[in-house]
């Protein structure tokens, strides 16, 4: 009874942080971004620096019709939103927050889990992109899928080079195994490991599929209403766990001054640090065209991890 | 391109950085007037006292936006036993801010300094006939007109002070000419016995007397 109530009382914690989190980064995407550009973002809604902007958004996009339209394969199209959220949803389960067992459910193989995991919500986009019976929204999805291929093989090999140093792939076991030195050892795969989050997150600059210059807004062209604000709430998801996960695999997650009492505060920071540069990479970069992107992964990305592995061979060996 | 591969990235990221830390130029406008600078073509503002019914606007306005409408009434003669006179007054004087494209023909044309620019801009209307704004409207924009912004350290005088000033020195250089012609009367009746300056004293009086009417062709 005890532990039922334990991993109801988790599941709970799980589920607030997901649906408060990524509302956290919108609305510091808003503001940090307007001040990038030299404007103000949202001032009204809520009252003070227009806090409540994305409850305000919410709630329009509530009271829209939700349209399917007529020739889009219905049941798939519908269930392709909840297809690109849950997955993230799922990841944050395996995140551990802070030492001495701070974590949704400390899965054994937790890396293996997390990043497979994360896969699966790229194939909402596919499914939509797929369904809606439209030919930008199907050049979107495949865009995601060719997206996808490129970049989930130097997140897989960097993050393969983590666990490799700490000699696990549960999450908490990398955490534990953590040492300062490890972040200039690995810094190379830290980086690899972000720009292909990014770019599997579809986060300008690595935003080709819903590149609305050419493909409208690729596979969510056809999406109204809620559906479509569950496509945006499961991007920034995405942010909060692809920093989650960088946070932890390459910054130390919870390890900083009084890590003992104050652990989960350095993942929300690192995290929130994290979430920063995203936005910032936002701000600053034009979108990469479609051939660059292939070519960035290929020919720079896969390389640069292969490197890191064969870093962290060899000092592995040295120091064992 | 650069010499370091990947100085443009870094450079972009600190362009946007540093325009983060600094203050936002966003003005919270209905919260904040803007500070319009004082010939800003607002609205256009009647002031009607100067208004003689001329038409010139109401022709000159390229997209007939000025509406105007006025009759006669005779006035009693200014001297007993003299001609009546007749006089134009102003019924309606209206613009057609939805037509009007604010070219400020009307404003140059006018004659009389009737038509000004205001720098007022919330007049916005929810119905489009609802911006044709009769002369009460137009006449309560005048008070909004700014003072004509000052004239340049170096400028020539404003042409009223410029006319004022010539007529002034005129008067000065009579009255001038007069004191000395008395002065010279005066002399010329101490020296009437001199025979030798009674050829001076005539042509004396005309130098100056001669002076005025060349500075009035000037």
């Amino acid at each position: 009874m005890d532990s039922t109530l334990d991993v109801v009382l988790r599941l709970v914690a799980v589920l607030v942080v997901f649906l408060v989190l990524p509302l956290v980064v919108g609305q510091t995407e808003h503001k940090v971004m307007a001040h990038m550009q030299g404007r103000l973002g949202p001032m009204y809604a809520g009252g003070f620096h227009g806090w409540a902007q994305l409850v305000a958004d919410g709630v329009k996009f509530a009271q829209k019709e939700d349209v399917v339209p007529a020739a889009a394969d219905r049941r798939v199209f519908q269930l392709a939103p909840a297809v690109a959220l849950l997955p993230y949803l799922l990841v944050l389960i395996a995140i551990p927050v802070g030492p001495h067992g701070f974590v949704g459910e400390a899965v054994d193989a937790g890396l293996f889990f997390v990043l497979a995991v994360m896969g699966v919500g790229v194939l909402g986009s596919l499914m939509a992109g797929w369904a809606s019976a439209n030919k930008f929204s199907l050049l979107g999805g495949v865009r995601t899928a060719a997206q996808l291929m490129a970049y989930e093989v130097p997140m897989l090999l960097t993050a393969a080079s983590v666990a490799m140093a700490a000699g696990t792939v549960s999450l908490p076991g990398i955490l534990d195994a953590f040492h300062w030195w490890w972040i200039p050892w690995q810094i190379v795969g830290g980086l690899v490991f972000f720009t292909a989050g990014l770019a599997e997150l579809q986060r300008p600059p690595f935003d080709m599929p819903v590149a609305d210059s050419e493909i409208i807004f690729g596979a969510y062209t056809e999406y109204t209403g809620l559906r479509f604000a569950l496509f945006l709430l499961a991007e920034y998801a995405g942010i909060v766990v692809l920093c989650a996960l960088t946070a932890v695999l390459f910054l130390g997650g919870w390890h900083g001054p009084m890590s003992g009492s104050l652990g989960w505060l350095w993942t929300l920071v690192k995290t929130g640090l994290l979430a920063f540069v995203v936005i910032w990479l936002r701000v600053s970069y034009p979108r990469l065209r479609e051939d660059q992107l292939q070519k960035l992964a290929w020919t720079i990305l896969i390389p640069l991890s292969l490197a890191q592995i064969a870093l962290t061979g060899v000092v592995k060996v040295v120091i064992s | 391109m650069s010499p370091v591969p990947g100085r443009g990235l870094a450079k972009g990221l600190a362009v946007t950085l540093r325009t983060m830390t600094r203050r936002s130029v966003t003005a919270q406008y209905p919260d904040a007037q803007p500070e319009l600078p004082p010939r800003t073509r607002g609205v256009i503002g009647l002031f009607e006292e100067n208004c003689t019914v001329c038409m010139l606007c109401a022709r000159e306005c390229p997209d007939w936006c000025i509406y105007i409408d006025s009759h006669k009434e005779t006035v009693p003669p200014a001297a007993p036993g003299g001609r009546e006179r007749s006089r134009n007054v102003l019924d309606r004087f209206a613009i057609d801010f939805a037509l009007c494209m604010y070219c400020g023909i009307c404003i140059e044309v006018c004659p009389f300094d009737a038509l000004f620019w205001s720098p007022e801009f919330e007049y916005a209307e929810t119905d489009i006939h609802e911006l044709t704004h009769e002369r009460d409207k137009l006449r309560e924009w005048m008070w909004t007109v700014p003072a004509p912004p000052a004239l340049d350290p170096a400028a020539e005088d404003p042409k009223e002070i410029a006319a004022a000033r010539k007529t002034a020195d005129k008067l000065a250089a009579e009255q001038a000419a007069q004191a000395q012609q008395a002065e010279q009367a005066q002399a010329g009746t101490q020296a009437q016995a001199d025979d030798g300056t009674q050829a001076d004293s005539p042509q004396a009086p005309q130098g100056p007397q001669a002076e005025p009417p060349q500075e009035g062709d000037a």
